[in-house]
Formats: structure tokens, C-alpha cells, sequence
């Protein structure tokens, strides 16, 4: 058993744990953190995406003792116009991605502002690229939806993005 | 009591036309903040954890099994094998009087036998204080086998097939004329075969059950289809009263028909329960899932079409094989559609099934009409080519006014406008028919159409809805909610029955204890559930009258319930006339609340409402053909280097009645073309030949669409009811994955010239 220390939307909790426990089954099984989802437990399906210092994660390919003393977000300490956005463009349906899908967005929009590009953007020196429904998709493309909700998350991404320039 | 939001009742909100709006789903909030609670995340005190053992052999009896090491893992608190479980009532045989029995996803007494059925059967449980200790002493169970003769290859198999008997709800077979002489004189004729791989649903959430035992009382979380049979069926396995047993399901995370059958980790978790006297909880793997849950039967079919050469169809044949497991399973109706899409003299239809050494297939969303309208609406585009004709315009050729089997009406039928509609906004007539011709750069760009077709099914459901002296109400129902926005619509349809604010409806569904609701499969829940919840209202608004009636004072003294009109959250006369609302009803007769009630929970009420679910069924069915159908158009563009397909444009035009919620219904339209999409291109589950096991059970390597592979999915729907219905409507959930297949082959062969038989498409085949 180890002691850690893990600071989790803003409040630090002291767990003991096994080296091998995985972040996210820390959150969801130690913690009762159970926003996060488990799809695949494989680093394939992106339903576990959380923010590790404002990075995006597949909390079930991190052990929880890298984590310790890093700053970690799940979805229950994210209050963000983009939650109201899945919900108005309906871009979810049986809600199991959407933890994923909604924290890996936040990111993907933060590493948008850096100037990352992605494999769709032409000219990836280019700055100021537009987000356009490509880019998104093809930023957003670790977080699977068996739903087929991709059309409402990428609007509502798109919504709130132009909401975030306008400003 | 199920987990679903409450709202407060806004003041001043009038009321008016909540059917059809495009209404936010009412758990949108839960399931955006992370509060939504799916099956695996109930919390109780001594919560244990479980993990199972598979066999590793396709068949045969096992021989020996040593659990020393697993039972020395620290945490590890029972290794349940055959040696040590207690006995378990054998699942049941189906029987018509008793509709949970068709709830049984394999036949085998899991840890009740020595026997192994499919690689991957479950041969051993284990449970521990931690997770993560459970899967490690999983893993270190050693179990020895004496190996069987096993047929697993489906290829290899077809020879064996046997056609299918017919049943009421599908026969096996159509012999309508003469179709081989038929299409042997036609002046055109195509004759083809195509194929179709494994698939599995990969809904994100994988399938997971909490169990708590107390005395003989069961409680269960999981995600299921089906709650109401699964507590059956748990009851009857373990002995116990029905109504002790409790199946808690408020959120689903997807299932597509593979939560519709109690499988072997539910059973497993009961059991290790029972046996531990703790609560356990299983979570699956992915290959979990993959190894224990049944997915879609692949298919071999043949497609073979005469016609005149103006276009006149003279002959059908459409015969399939497809295979079930030797423990379970069920045919598929491969050759549905083909039984209602096009006039023709002579119809040749034939199913039949192989039984193989494999889980049990099951159902997967629109289980036969999804692959079979992959052959069909090929077939049709192929002989569009040899025909050199518009493909639309051969459909629209033969077009038929009545059933082209057996004569009957269709209950409602407006194909032609869908593709009138589809074509118009996709931009059909810009297509230049010759193949390759609609090069962009690199890229060959190639449009294709099919024809989406799925019967509409209504089961029988109980519903209760109770109104309270402050104009609230509460809808209770055990339906399911995985995704479809159930709750959301059925809330619309309640507002608009009783008068009162969307916002001051609340659906309690998701929970065994409510009265008893339909299965959620067949894309016949919404109907269902509306057709009980408008009778109910009713009932209700009756109710409410007689008690008004009572009093002298009131202004519907008199009335009668035909002269009323449920509005402004009370009963009126008429647009203008008198009235009152339901507050100052309630309030002056001293109830608290009115409560009406349709269907009984009762053993007697159950077999009276079988009976009359079984009547109406078999009554409509001798009427009307029943079916949401639609017109599916895509642009495809292949890279002309590597062969790699990328849907670039796609329109979906649908007759599917009455729309009661455009923004959900929309997402279950957009959904299934997501999912058909993945069926065309990428989606194949992959056998070992030799023993059936799964070779790519994981989500790395059984590719679903992703985010980049979908392009914007234009819907639309003509929204006319289907006079047959409960306010017209027609379920959505499965109508728009078929024909996708289909249209997107036939843009690839508008693409490149090459026609793709077998699926997925993938660039190998194209180059």
C-alpha cells in the first residue's frame, strides 16, 4: 500500500492504495468520483478523459500515484457553458461518453488557443486556424460516442468556441 | 425511487402543443455534470467486487480445476466454479404464456454443469474485497478440459443450414409464383451473393450488475432492456418470490439489443451474492462483454431480380443463411424488407439458420432488416445499372399499393415522398450516372441511395399517472431509458393529454417495482408506452370529472367527458366555454391527488395483458403491414491512391409518423446511420476458425466511428401520422440503420466501378 495525495476539483484526499491501481478506478471506486466513465479500461474509448493540470487523460491508462500532487479535474468540477451546450445541441444520448467528451473538448479547446494544430489542419505552422467542424472532429476523435451523437457534440464544441472568440 | 429530476413547476406557463417540439431531454443535466449513476456506481457499505474465469476451449467437459493460488490472493474471498456453486434452476424453455422466458441469452446453467459450450463460456467466478484483486486471482484459476468436436466456422458451416420454420411474428418463407422461371425469362436480370461479418453492439458502457441480497429479497443495478423480465427470470433461477426481486435500471449507457437478455455475468453476480452473502458487484471488460454477451449473427445472402426492360420487377429471390449457437440464439429476418418493397409477381424468399459452437447470437439493432436491406438495395442498384435507369426511379417503378405477398393495406406508406423530400435536398439530379464519373482531384466521388424499411411493433404496457392538487403529475412506468429521450417524450405526450406544462410533468421509469412497461426493443417502446399512458389519462381526466360533477358549484356540471377539453392545467368546455382547473377541482372536492391506472401487475393481470397484446397483434396483423420506412442518400469519396472510403455528404429522409420530439428523435435517426455507417466500412468482429474465439474483442481493434469518420447527417421525416398508432407515431430507433450499407456500397460503386459484396468495405477490397 502507498499513501497518496490526490488533488481532485480542488480538494486534496489521502488514499491508500495499491501501486497498481489506476487513476481512474481511484476516482470511481475509492473515491466515489463516478462521473468519470469506464468503457474500455484500455485507453481506446475516451469515456474516462479527465484534466491532469489542464491536460486531457485517459485516467484508466494513468496510475493514480503519478498523479499525486497533480492538479486532476473530473467532471464533477467542471462548470462550463459547454454542459448546457450538450444538452441544447443534444449531443449525447445515453450520456455514458459524455464525462469523456465534455472534459476532453475543454482541453481540446485550451490546446486550440495554444496553436496545436491537428492532422486536418493544412499548414500546421498556420496560427489563428479555425476551428471549423473538421478540426473538431478530427481533435475529438478519441472519445467515441456509440450513440452517434457526434453531430450535436461537434456543434455544441463549435457553439461554445465562437461564444469563447467573441468574447 | 428512480433517479430521475424533479422540476419545479414555473408560474404563468400556459400550455399548448408539447408533441413535436424540439424539447431538451429532461436528464440532459444529470448526464452533463457527471450525477447521472449507472449500473456499477451504487455505492454500498461491504461491497465486494467480481471477475470471471473463460474457457478457453470451444468445446468439451471440463476435467479439473485448481483455484489454490487464486483463493491465496490476498482479498480474494470466494472462487466459485462448478465444484462448489449452489444449484441453480435451469433457465426455462420459451413458452408463449410466459413472454420472460424468451429473456434467456443461452440455454446453459452457468456453474451447474462440466460443460463448456463457446470459447469464452464463463467456467468460474471470483470474488474480492478490491477489483483489482479479483481480476488477478481470475486470472490464476486453472481449469483442465477434455476437448470436443466443435463446429465454429460459420464458412465452413453454411452447408448445414437448415430453413427456418415459420412462427406468427415471421415466417421462414414466401413462395409466391414462380420467381428462378421468372427471372430466367426476364429481358434483365442480376443474380448475386453477398456477406456479412459478425458485429458487435460496443454500447460504451459495459454490461455490469450490482446484487444485494437480504432473506430472499434481491436487489439488482444494471443496465438493461428488459427489467421486468430479467426479474423474472432471476426470480425463477433462484427460487424465489418475483416481487421480492428488484431490477433498478434508471440509465442505460447504450445497449442496441445487447442488454435485452439476461446474460451470464447477471446471473454470476446474483449468485456471488448469494454465496458470499455480500453485495457484488461486476463490472465487465470490454472482452467481458465481447466473451459473454451474444452480438449479430454474420449472414450469406443471395439477391437474384428480373424485370422488363422498362424497369417492371417480374421476379425476387432473396435467400439467406445466417447462423444461431448451439445454446441460444435466434434467426434473424434477413428477408423482411424484401417481403414489402416492391411489386412483384413472383417472390422467392427463404431463410435458414446453422447452429454452431458459439455464444448465442442476438438481437442488435434492427436484428435482419439491417443486412438484409444490405443485399436487397444492392442488388436493386445493380440492376438499376443493367437496366441503365435512375435508381430511384426503378424503386419508384415499383412502387406497390398493396402488400406484394399476401394483398394486405399498408397501415401508412409514403416512401414516394421520402425519396421526393431526399432527393430534393441531397441534390439527386447533379449526380451523372456513369461510374467514376464525378472525379474531384484524388478523389473519386461517388453518390448512392437505398431504401430504409423497419415493421412497427406495439407491446403492452402499464401505466399509472397520478395528478396532484397543484396541477403536477407523475407518469410511472418501467421502461428503459437508454439514449432514446423515453422519459422526454413521454412527458410531451402526458402534457398535451392532461393540459398542464411539459414542466410540470414527471416520468419515473427504469425501476422493476413501477407497473410493468414494454421491453425497449423492436423500436416499440415510445408507442407502447404512449398508448397506455394516453388511456390512463383518460381515465384520469374522467376521474377528475366525476369528481367535479359532484359538487353543485362546478362549471362542468353536466358536461361530459367528449365535450371537454383538457387545457390550462384544468377541463374546459370547448376553445371559449366554461371550465375549471384541475386545482380548484381537487381542491373542493379535499383530494390531495387523482390517480388512474391502466394494465394490472397482478399474475392475472399479467396473462389478461398478454392475451390482449397477443390479440391486438395478431388482429393488426391480419389488417395492415406496419413500418417506418425512409430514403437513405450518401456522397462517398475514394482516395484513388490508397482506396479509402470517407463519407462526405449524407441525407436521410423518413416516414416514421408522428414525430413527438424533433431534437431526440432526430438524434435516434442521425444515431442509427452513425451505426450503419460502421456496419458499411469498418465493423467486424473477427473469429479464430479453428476455435471461435474472438480475436479482436476490444474497441482498439473493432473500429466504431469516430468523430472524424462522420460527416454533418441531414434528417429528415414527413410527419404524417400513421392512423394505426398511438398519436400516429412509429418508433425511430432502428429504421435509420437500414438501407445505410447498401447506400453507401452503391456510392463506392458509382465511386470507382467496383461492386463490394462483402462487408466491411475496406480499402484491401478496393484496390
Amino acid at each position: 500500500m502507498v499513501e497518496i495525495h490526490l488533488r481532485v476539483n480542488g480538494v486534496t484526499r489521502s488514499l491508500d492504495l495499491e501501486p497498481w491501481v489506476s487513476l481512474l478506478d481511484a476516482l470511481r471506486e475509492r473515491l466515489d468520483l463516478t462521473g468519470t466513465k469506464k468503457g474500455c479500461d484500455q485507453g481506446a474509448c475516451g469515456a474516462c478523459t479527465v484534466l491532469a493540470d489542464g491536460e486531457r487523460i485517459n485516467s484508466c491508462l494513468a496510475l493514480a500515484v503519478q498523479y499525486a500532487g497533480r492538479e486532476i479535474t473530473t467532471i464533477e468540477g467542471v462548470a462550463h457553458p459547454l454542459q448546457a451546450a450538450f444538452v441544447r445541441h443534444d449531443g449525447l444520448q445515453c450520456g455514458y461518453c459524455t464525462s469523456g467528451q465534455i472534459c476532453s473538448a475543454l482541453a481540446m479547446l485550451a490546446e486550440h488557443r495554444a496553436g496545436a494544430p491537428s492532422a486536418v489542419t493544412g499548414d500546421p505552422a498556420a496560427t489563428g486556424v479555425e476551428l471549423s467542424r473538421a478540426e473538431i472532429a478530427e481533435r475529438m476523435s478519441g472519445n467515441l460516442c456509440r450513440c452517434g451523437a457526434y453531430n450535436g457534440i461537434v456543434s455544441a464544441i463549435q457553439e461554445v468556441a465562437e461564444m469563447e472568440t467573441a468574447r | 425511487m428512480t433517479d430521475v429530476q424533479t422540476r419545479e413547476l414555473p408560474a404563468g406557463r400556459t400550455t399548448g402543443r408539447n408533441v413535436g417540439r424540439p424539447i431538451d431531454r429532461v436528464d440532459g443535466t444529470a448526464k452533463t455534470t457527471g450525477a447521472a449513476r449507472y449500473a456499477a456506481e451504487y455505492p454500498y457499505p461491504g461491497l465486494t467486487h467480481a471477475a470471471l474465469v473463460h474457457a478457453t476451449i470451444s468445446r468439451g467437459r471440463i476435467t479439473s480445476v485448481d483455484t489454490a493460488e487464486a483463493a491465496a490472493v490476498p482479498g480474494v474471498l470466494a472462487v466459485i466454479t462448478h465444484l462448489n456453486a449452489p444449484a441453480m434452476k435451469p433457465p426455462p424453455p420459451v413458452s408463449p404464456l410466459n413472454l420472460s422466458t424468451l429473456v434467456s441469452g443461452t440455454t446453459v446453467n452457468y456453474l451447474n454443469t462440466d460443460e463448456v459450450h463457446w470459447d469464452g463460456q464463463p467456467v468460474g467466478v471470483v470474488v474480492a474485497e478490491t477489483r483489482e484483486a479479483a481480476l488477478r486471482a481470475a486470472a490464476l484459476v486453472r481449469v483442465g478440459y477434455r476437448e470436443l468436436p466443435a463446429t465454429v466456422d460459420f464458412a465452413a458451416g453454411q452447408g448445414d443450414a437448415r430453413p427456418e420454420k415459420s412462427s406468427p411474428i415471421q415466417p421462414g418463407a414466401v413462395a409466391k409464383g414462380d420467381a428462378a422461371a421468372a427471372i430466367a425469362a426476364a429481358a434483365v436480370s442480376v443474380d448475386v451473393r453477398y456477406t456479412t461479418p459478425p458485429h458487435h453492439h460496443n454500447a460504451i458502457e459495459p454490461h455490469a450488475t450490482t446484487a444485494v441480497w437480504d432473506g430472499d429479497r434481491l436487489t439488482v443495478h444494471e443496465g438493461s432492456q428488459s427489467i421486468a423480465w430479467m426479474r423474472s427470470h432471476l426470480a425463477l433461477r433462484f427460487g424465489v418470490p418475483a416481487a421480492g426481486v428488484r431490477v433498478i435500471s434508471p440509465y442505460v449507457g447504450g445497449a442496441f439489443g445487447g442488454k435485452g437478455m439476461v446474460w451470464a455475468g447477471t446471473v454470476l453476480t446474483v449468485l456471488a451474492a448469494r454465496v458470499t452473502g455480500r453485495p457484488v458487484r461486476l463490472a465487465l471488460t470490454r472482452e467481458g462483454v465481447y466473451r459473454t454477451v451474444g452480438g449479430r449473427t454474420p449472414s450469406a445472402q443471395r439477391v437474384a431480380l428480373g424485370a422488363s426492360a422498362d424497369g417492371a420487377l417480374t421476379g425476387l429471390i432473396h435467400t439467406s443463411v445466417t447462423r444461431t449457437g448451439r445454446v441460444g440464439g435466434m434467426p434473424e429476418q434477413v428477408t423482411s424488407a424484401s417481403r414489402h418493397l416492391y411489386d412483384v409477381p413472383n417472390i422467392t424468399l427463404q431463410q435458414a439458420t446453422v447452429p454452431l459452437d458459439l455464444l448465442s447470437n442476438t438481437a442488435m439493432r434492427a436484428p435482419g432488416e439491417s443486412i438484409g436491406t444490405f443485399a436487397l438495395e444492392a442488388a436493386i442498384d445493380e440492376l438499376a445499372c443493367e437496366l441503365d435507369m435512375d435508381p430511384i426511379l426503378l424503386r419508384m417503378r415499383n412502387e406497390p399499393a398493396r402488400d406484394p405477398v399476401d394483398g394486405k393495406r399498408f397501415a401508412h406508406r409514403m416512401l414516394r415522398e421520402a425519396y421526393a423530400l431526399g432527393a430534393e435536398r441531397f441534390g439527386w439530379p447533379e449526380r451523372t450516372p456513369r461510374p467514376g464519373s464525378m472525379r474531384d482531384g484524388k478523389w473519386l466521388v461517388g453518390m448512392g441511395v437505398a431504401t430504409a424499411y423497419h415493421p412497427s411493433w406495439q407491446f403492452s404496457a402499464n401505466v399509472t399517472v397520478r395528478l396532484a392538487a397543484d396541477g403536477t403529475v407523475v407518469v410511472r412506468c418501467g421502461f428503459h431509458e437508454m439514449g432514446m429521450g423515453g422519459a422526454t417524450a413521454q412527458a410531451q405526450i402526458a402534457a398535451d393529454a392532461l393540459g398542464v406544462p411539459f414542466e410540470a410533468v414527471r416520468v419515473e421509469y427504469g425501476d422493476s417495482d413501477l407497473p410493468t412497461g414494454p421491453a425497449a426493443g423492436g423500436s416499440a417502446q415510445t408507442a407502447s408506452v404512449a398508448a397506455g399512458l394516453l388511456a390512463a389519462c383518460e381515465k384520469l381526466k374522467r376521474s377528475v370529472l366525476a369528481l367535479a360533477r359532484r359538487s353543485g358549484d362546478s362549471p362542468l356540471r353536466g358536461r361530459r367527458p367528449h365535450d371537454l377539453q383538457a387545457r390550462d392545467g384544468g377541463l374546459w368546455a370547448g376553445a371559449s366555454g366554461p371550465g375549471e382547473t384541475y386545482a380548484a377541482i381537487l381542491g373542493r372536492a379535499g383530494r390531495a391527488s387523482v390517480e388512474a391506472r391502466v394494465g394490472s401487475d397482478t399474475r392475472a393481470g399479467e396473462i389478461l395483458g398478454q392475451a390482449k397484446f397477443i390479440a391486438k397483434f395478431l388482429r393488426d396483423r391480419r389488417r395492415w403491414v406496419k413500418a417506418a420506412c425512409g430514403a437513405q442518400f450518401c456522397e462517398v469519396r475514394v482516395d484513388s491512391d490508397t482506396g479509402e472510403v470517407r463519407v462526405s455528404r449524407w441525407v436521410g429522409s423518413f416516414d416514421v409518423g408522428t414525430v413527438i420530439n424533433a431534437k431526440t428523435t432526430a438524434g435516434q435517426l442521425r444515431g442509427g446511420i452513425v451505426m450503419g455507417i460502421g456496419m458499411a466500412l469498418s465493423e467486424e468482429t473477427l473469429l479464430d476458425p479453428r476455435t471461435g474465439r474472438i480475436m479482436n474483442p476490444n474497441l482498439a481493434e473493432y473500429h466504431v466511428p469516430v468523430h472524424a469518420d462522420i460527416p454533418p447527417i441531414d434528417v429528415h421525416y414527413l410527419n404524417e401520422p400513421d392512423p394505426t398508432m398511438p398519436l400516429g407515431l412509429i418508433g425511430v430507433g432502428e429504421v435509420s440503420i437500414t438501407g445505410v450499407a447498401a447506400a453507401i456500397s452503391n456510392a463506392v460503386y458509382h465511386a470507382t466501378g467496383k461492386r463490394v459484396r462483402d462487408l466491411p468495405i475496406t480499402l484491401d477490397k478496393l484496390l
